[in-house]
């Protein structure tokens, strides 16, 4: 029986509710893969490697549509662009750790093992156990992600074609767009990647994908600013 | 993509995105965010996931060549229980479910 740090019982006590929740997400990313035709295995190795679903999910449609390996990277590389966010925020909370502690933090650092401790860090004191508390839940989390996202690829890969699974890529887009587009800049920068993407879409090697991207990430960036110039000179106004 | 091909691809986009998980954890202070690309970030899932679906919208009719797109049918439907749920798995059940409904009742268009 491995006996847990009080921090790290805490940890999987804490992540248990939030990995019901993600759960299908991971069954539905290996599903997806399947659908676009990548073996179950080469799924369970990226899950493994790459370890963030929603540029998995990017890859993988592309990957499906033959793009460019660099435009595959590229777009990897951006989607998880805000682990640089989280990295930055995590970093001064970690600083009594050796290298060997820190890159394993780096590894299974995903949207919610982040937002979790940030949180709980900002509540205890300096005598928290954050190491343990933090890799219980990563741990946990990374087992859990993988082990999904193998059943969903053997799930997918066993189903008959007359389901249709390859309607798979474009729905889970969709489900992870739509819950995100909930302030005007953002709405901003999805119809005006939408558009271009539409638009660009003859390009070779999906280049348009990468174009679009970046003049959405523009367009919701000043759309943010000029709300709050808005914003502002009301203020001014009243 | 030939397999070799396919996993030196998936190590790149590991080692890509464990550089950006170990930016700051590993080098601490020494590296900075410029702040518009701070504010920038936010964005990036939006556009990025946009401009990935929208052309699947208009191109992923496959065989079907009829009045109706069975796909965008199911997909505008699916989008509507995006946006009312905001659950993910409800709104994957929800579009494969109405993909096979109409289908079955338009056929393959």
């Amino acid at each position: 029986m491995i006996r847990l740090s009080p921090a790290a019982a805490a940890g999987v006590r804490d992540v248990a509710p939030v990995l019901l929740g993600v759960m299908p997400f991971g069954l539905i990313t290996g599903v997806t893969g399947a659908a676009a035709g990548i073996d179950p295995l080469d799924m369970v190795f990226m899950s493994a490697v790459v370890y963030a679903g929603a540029s998995q999910l990017a890859a993988i449609s592309l990957i499906g549509a033959s793009a460019a390996p660099w435009v595959v990277l590229l777009t990897v590389g951006l989607i998880n662009l805000r682990f640089l966010m989280y990295s930055a925020s995590l970093a001064p909370w970690l600083k009594r750790y050796g290298p060997g502690a820190r890159l394993l933090v780096s590894y299974l650092l995903v949207d919610h093992t982040y937002a979790l401790s940030v949180i709980r860090y900002a509540k205890e004191d300096e005598s928290f156990g954050r190491r343990d508390y933090y890799l219980s839940m990563g741990v946990i989390t990374w087992l859990q992600w993988v082990a999904m996202t193998a059943i969903g690829a053997v799930l997918g890969a066993a189903l008959p074609d007359q389901l249709q699974l390859d309607f798979a890529v474009p729905l889970s887009f969709l489900a992870l767009l739509v819950p995100i587009v909930t302030t005007r800049p953002a709405l901003a920068a999805a119809v005006t990647g939408a558009a271009l993407a539409i638009v660009l879409a003859p390009l070779p090697y999906s280049l348009g994908l990468v174009i679009a991207t970046l003049v959405g990430v523009a367009a919701g960036t000043l759309t943010e600013s000029a709300v709050a110039r808005r914003a502002a000179t009301r203020k001014a106004r009243s | 993509m030939t397999r070799p091909e396919i996993w030196l691809l998936i190590v790149l986009s590991g080692a890509i995105t464990f550089s950006h998980r170990a930016s700051f954890i590993m080098l601490g202070s020494r590296l900075r965010l410029p702040p518009v690309l701070q504010r920038s970030l936010a964005y990036i899932p939006p556009a990025v996931l946009a401009a990935i679906v929208a052309p699947a919208l208009l191109s992923n009719a496959g065989p079907s060549a009829g009045p109706f797109d069975v796909r965008l049918l199911a997909l505008v439907g699916a989008g509507f229980v995006a946006w009312r749920s905001r659950n993910l798995m409800l709104t994957f059940v929800a579009g494969m479910l109405l993909l096979w409904a109409l289908t079955w009742l338009l056929g393959r268009g």
